[in-house]
């Protein structure tokens, strides 16, 4: 199991058989829900922040992770000066994944010029069921909206 | 004297203030999680200089607390709130 799981980042079909060899009672893994939010400095361009998110978003993907969610919060004014700068680019993406995917997130994260500020939650029960009656809410006031 | 004291009369009737009980916000209305991402919200469980009041003054129960800190807390990382400021409010 500890071998497997070192294994993982090189090889991830290896690492899912080792799961299902090693676990003959065929149990169900969870995969862990996360949220991370992003602020992206204001000097990029819309084009360079798309290109920015769906970075992000390729990494959870190829790491065998599933995005569930994702909510662009647009340029927002920042409480404080982070990087003197007073503005910024924000970014919601909640995903599902295997716990070692967040670490590799994070340093990509940290590598990035254009990232300013990012934060990483694992989603308890009742923070998936929040952001799930929060997003019903909002589709069923689009909905009223239209008609 | 005795008789004196137990004559003292009020310019005004004293008022004997009725404690009006405080109680958890969330244990009332069943919130089970608290949003970091929604400041306007928080900014209820903070003074004016953004610090984050106590539960004597709020009377949220002490599971509900932890959590209101942690999500203050994480939306000053975000820049959502501010760690240090004046007038908030």
């Amino acid at each position: 199991m500890r071998n497997s799981i070192l294994s993982f980042a090189v090889d991830q079909k290896l690492y899912t058989f080792a799961v299902d060899f090693l676990n003959p009672l065929k149990v169900i893994y969870m995969l862990n829900q996360y949220e991370t939010v992003f602020i992206a400095t204001p000097v990029l361009s819309e084009s360079q922040m798309k290109e920015a998110v769906s970075k992000f978003k390729k990494y959870i993907t190829d790491n065998n992770g599933e995005i569930v969610h994702e909510e662009d919060w647009g340029l927002k004014k920042l409480a404080y000066p982070i990087q003197k700068k007073s503005t910024g680019f924000y970014h919601l993406i909640e995903f599902r994944a295997e716990p070692q995917v967040i670490s590799g997130l994070e340093t990509e994260y940290r590598r990035d010029e254009r990232i300013i500020r990012f934060l990483t939650m694992k989603m308890e029960k009742y923070a998936v069921a929040y952001s799930e009656k929060k997003r019903a809410k909002k589709a069923s006031e689009i909905k009223q909206e239209e008609e | 004297m005795a008789q004196d004291s137990s004559e003292i009369r009020y310019l005004t009737p004293p008022t004997v203030e009725i404690k009006k009980k405080k109680y958890c916000r969330f244990r009332k209305n069943r919130i089970k999680y608290i949003d970091y991402k929604d400041p306007e919200f928080l900014k209820k469980f903070l003074n004016e200089q953004g610090k984050i009041l106590p539960r004597r003054l709020t009377g949220t129960s002490l599971k509900y607390q932890r959590k209101v800190a942690v999500a203050v807390k994480r939306a000053r990382h975000l820049a959502l709130l501010p760690y240090v400021t004046d007038m908030l409010k």
